[in-house]
């Protein structure tokens, strides 16, 4: 609470009240005010959530902003939220990025509007639920209810194949929640009848009760973030999805996985963390090392970024599993800054796809002489795509190499081979895209970015540059809490 | 000789609505065709009238009467009412339908309303013999509601399955429960259950007894491997009588496990226990696995009521009041999906042309956007994502179960309902993701609207605040045991 004002739980609802009240603006007809609407919305939520950095305390890693009250008795469950410094920059991050989806989908959605401005706000107030929930079934509400929305949105306003992509996602990431449900009753009974997540984490549990419950939650949140072998699923949800909703799955959705083990694997079963770190830490570097040249071989940009995007969430599944501050902070930073990098990266496809309609990188080549405001951005996000030092992408994946060496040389030396694989894919990819001669008549014919998306990508480039040099605000809130959870999972809960 | 007449009050709902389906049998002679409207709302006041009846007499004590044969308790008035709301709206979301169709008939609403006394008997009986009757009542009615159409052929087919297989079911009931007459010596509940739980009686008579009991009981659940008779009757009966079947009658089917299995034999829990655990886990993988097959919506939806009776029997499983009030819930919120699924389904149907294929959804939220987004919070309600009813349903259950000690069971639940999800995405997929085949537009009359919505609605906001329906069930459990 700030000043008794709830404000989190402003944070959560306004975007949710703003989504139905888009839905009641009905048809097409409607379509700029249900535009102008979200764009206000959007833009209310995020500078509601301001508030959440400037009064935040970095001094203490007890919940703060904390309300709790009864929610249904029945089976004790209470709407209990509160932010720490783990899941404050997310909400920030959620808040920042759904103006620009918007944005975004400004001129591209012409279909049904106010549903899909009205999906993406609702989402947003779901996502915010989700990193602010303190007690089991509050959590897990949000955390299935956030499927339905981008259900939807890739089904509806996807490629030609979207509807088995969003059968796929749907399915795929309920398969993983539906056992985390059990393992959260379970632990309801063995806490003798408490849903809060607080008291799991103090709950001492065996270590075989533990693996089952760790394989549980892994199952979860691996589908979202997504881990090699579970991952197939998003390569084609983010071909299929609009530009937005690509967006938001890379910058936010997978952003939910990576809060999951630290939420809940590390603290609830830290024995079984220690136990099984080993094969996390074997998956991680599978994603980084196999999938980065998975990602080379790529014809479609959207797919070579998809895959990209599983490589850089291997380096944050890496950096949680390796016990030391410099991997966790490395992995929050991965997080965050990937949110940004790949956010910017679908933009970037975004902008080429609405002019030509085409996403292979063979359609494409000589951009530069056409669009040259454009190729400087995607220049930018390419390098710090590929963890170029001076952009955010460099400080977090620097920092879980540098929490790699502490544990192991060759965790590291394989982890690092990324800044080649990522170098290559990257840039092999901009380099046909962009350079060389213009290779079509339709190339010839392409118009450089209109205001709207350069302030877009003008937007997240400062944002990318700003954490890749001063990282420190971002850093700074979450030692404590992120000092800590450390603490906490060094104890053995047997 | 001296003959005390028994206290009447427990039965006044009871008596009232069996003199006013005479009184409206004579009415229904006397108004003819044209004015037909004069049974209906005699038939909702009808059921106004129980309403009061049994608001006003709430009992929060157990109440005896007949000689031991009828019992009022929480429960039972609390049961009574949902199926009172549960019938008076069946009855308005079928009134187009089946006047387009031509049986709009004064049987169909006298058969509707024995129906509805049959069960009002189940929920009160605490005797072999009430509940028996309450359940042929019920049973009979049912029979000929299905084969109300009689130039039908699916129907009249549907009708002789019905029959023939729930009279086998009966035999089963019947002779189960003489075998537990013959070892314990008495048909009154209370007592059987004494004389089960003193140990009186030959314990393997009594397990054979149970063996019967639990079949017949699972033919009216239509749980697997009892469930053969439910896809048939649901597809070839008119989707107003469907709706019938699949909505009101599971609050009876309720009744009659708590009072049959749970009150007369709880102390057998260890045999019986095992058999509905199979019951369960069969009903719910037949139940989800077949339903992915289906074209006829009417057909997906039998088997979707099968798999969610398997989850209504884990709640059984438990043994404990905390399992009985699970299932209570998850009664209450089935029932309410169904009702708003064959509404929409009727709604989609136009006279001449019934709404049967899965792929009739196709396009919806082009044709209607608000029907579209009602079905979308059923589907989700049914396969159980939160923030719907369904998932609020399924948790209680699912707790319930594994305090019982199944974590496995509940493993096995979750895996099943995923296979669920499919089929009611599909429709989603159908609603949202495909183009409209027909542009004709839907008529609706305003009191279905309101209606539908509301139903629709409900479902989202009890999954919102779930507490008072949970607590509801959580009373009635609590105050009858």
């Amino acid at each position: 609470m700030l000043f008794g004002f709830p404000l989190l739980s402003l944070i959560i609802w306004l975007p949710i009240l703003v989504g139905i009240a888009i839905l009641a603006t009905g048809g097409d007809r409607n379509a700029p005010l249900a535009r102008w609407i979200a764009l206000t919305g959007s833009i209310l939520g995020f500078l509601i959530a301001l508030p959440l950095y400037t009064g935040f305390d970095p001094a203490t890693s007890a919940m703060q902003f904390v309300e709790n009250h009864v929610w249904f008795e029945r089976l004790n469950v209470y709407y209990h939220i509160g932010v720490d410094g783990i899941s404050m920059p997310l909400i920030l991050l959620n808040c920042f990025t759904t103006p620009l989806v918007v944005i975004a989908g400004w001129q591209i959605i012409q279909e049904r509007v106010s549903q899909y401005m009205g999906a993406f706000l609702i989402m947003s107030g779901i996502v915010n639920g989700v990193f602010a929930s303190m007690d089991a079934v509050l959590f897990y509400v949000f955390w299935e209810a956030s499927l339905i929305p981008m259900f939807l949105i890739i089904g509806i306003w996807g490629g030609p194949n979207r509807v088995y992509a969003a059968i796929k996602f749907f399915l795929y990431t309920l398969l993983g929640s539906l056992l985390m449900l059990v393992a959260f009753i379970y632990l309801y009974q063995s806490s003798g009848g408490s849903f809060s997540i607080i008291d799991y984490h103090q709950l001492p549990i065996p270590l075989s009760a533990q693996i089952l419950i760790f394989v549980a939650f892994l199952l979860a949140f691996a589908v979202k973030v997504p881990m090699w072998p579970v991952h197939t699923w998003l390569p084609d949800a983010h071909v299929e999805a609009p530009t937005g909703g690509s967006v938001v799955l890379a910058a936010i959705m997978l952003k939910l996985g990576g809060y999951g083990f630290l939420r809940f694997s590390l603290p609830i079963a830290p024995d079984a963390s220690h136990y099984l770190a080993e094969m996390m830490i074997a998956l991680s570097l599978i994603a980084v090392v196999y999938i980065g040249l998975v990602a080379l071989m790529q014809a479609d940009m959207k797919k070579l970024i998809a895959y990209s995007s599983i490589a850089h969430m291997g380096f944050v599944t890496l950096g949680l599993f390796l016990f030391n501050a410099y991997g966790i902070e490395g992995a929050m930073v991965q997080m965050i800054s990937h949110g940004f990098i790949s956010g910017a990266m679908f933009l970037c496809v975004g902008v080429l796809y609405d002019r030509l309609h085409s996403r292979q990188i063979a359609d494409y080549g000589g951009v530069v002489n056409k669009m040259p405001a454009f190729a400087a951005f995607f220049m930018l996000f390419a390098m710090a795509n590929a963890g170029l030092p001076g952009t955010s992408g460099f400080v977090g994946e620097f920092m879980v190499i540098m929490g790699a060496v502490k544990v192991n040389f060759w965790y590291a030396f394989l982890a690092a081979t990324t800044l080649i694989f990522g170098a290559a894919y990257t840039l092999w990819m901009y380099k046909r895209v962009i350079f060389g001669a213009i290779a079509s008549p339709s190339v010839e014919g392409l118009r450089d970015l209109s205001k709207r998306e350069f302030v877009l990508l003008a937007i997240l480039a400062i944002a990318v540059l700003w954490l890749g040099v001063y990282p420190f605000p971002l850093t700074d809130v979450m030692h404590v809490t992120v000092d800590n959870l450390l603490d906490h999972i060094s104890n053995s809960k047997l | 000789m001296n003959f005390l007449p028994p206290d009447f009050t427990p039965a006044y709902s009871e008596i009232f609505l069996l003199i006013m389906v005479c009184v409206i049998m004579l009415a229904d002679l006397a108004t003819g065709e044209k004015k037909r409207y004069i049974t209906y709302y005699l038939a909702q006041v009808a059921l106004i009238g129980c309403g009061l009846l049994t608001f006003v007499s709430f009992s929060t004590e157990t109440i005896y009467t007949f000689s031991g044969m009828f019992v009022d308790d929480t429960m039972a008035d609390i049961l009574k009412i949902m199926v009172y709301v549960t019938v008076s709206a069946v009855l308005i979301y079928s009134y187009t339908y089946v006047s387009e169709r031509g049986i709009l008939t004064g049987e169909f609403f006298s058969l509707i309303l024995f129906a509805t006394l049959g069960m009002m008997v189940m929920i009160s009986a605490s005797h072999f013999l009430t509940l028996y009757i309450g359940l042929e009542l019920l049973s009979l009615s049912l029979y000929a509601l299905v084969a109300l159409r009689r130039d039908s052929f699916a129907a009249t087919e549907a009708a002789m399955k019905f029959f023939v297989l729930g009279a086998l079911a009966s035999g089963f009931l019947l002779y189960g429960m003489s075998m537990v007459y013959g070892a314990t010596g008495s048909l009154h509940i209370l007592n059987v259950s004494e004389a089960i739980h003193d140990g009186v009686g030959n314990h393997d008579v009594l397990v054979i007894g149970l063996v019967f009991i639990v079949a017949g009981i699972s033919f009216k659940l239509s749980a697997a491997p009892f469930h053969m008779w439910a896809p048939d009757v649901y597809e070839g009966a008119p989707t107003a009588i469907t709706l019938f079947i699949g909505s009101a009658p599971k609050f009876a089917a309720f009744a009659f496990v708590m009072r049959l299995l749970i009150e007369g034999m709880g102390a057998m829990v260890a045999d019986w226990q095992g058999m509905l655990v199979i019951l369960a886990v069969l009903s719910m993988a037949i139940g989800n696995i077949v339903a992915i097959a289906q074209t006829n919506i009417k057909r997906m939806l039998a088997y979707s009521t099968i798999s969610h009776m398997g989850f209504l029997i884990l709640g059984f499983i438990s043994a404990d009041w905390n399992g009985y009030s699970a299932s209570l819930f998850y009664v209450i919120t089935y029932v309410l999906m169904t009702l708003g699924t064959f509404a929409m389904i009727m709604i989609l149907s136009r006279s001449g042309f019934e709404a049967e294929k899965i792929s009739d959804f196709k396009g919806l939220s082009k044709r209607n956007g608000w029907y579209a987004l009602m079905t979308m919070l059923l589907m989700f309600s049914l396969a159980g994502i939160p923030p719907m009813v369904g998932f609020y349903a399924k948790l209680a259950v699912l707790q319930a179960v594994v305090n019982a000690g199944f974590v496995w069971l509940a493993v096995a639940a979750v895996i099943f309902s995923l296979i669920g999800a499919f089929y009611y995405l599909r429709i989603v997929k159908f609603m949202y993701f495909d183009a409209p085949e027909t542009e004709e537009p839907l008529t609706v009359k305003g009191d279905v609207k309101l209606l539908v919505s509301a139903n629709c609605l409900a479902v989202l906001v009890l999954g919102i605040f779930p507490q008072s329906l949970m607590g509801l069930s959580l009373y009635a459990i609590q105050n009858s045991m």
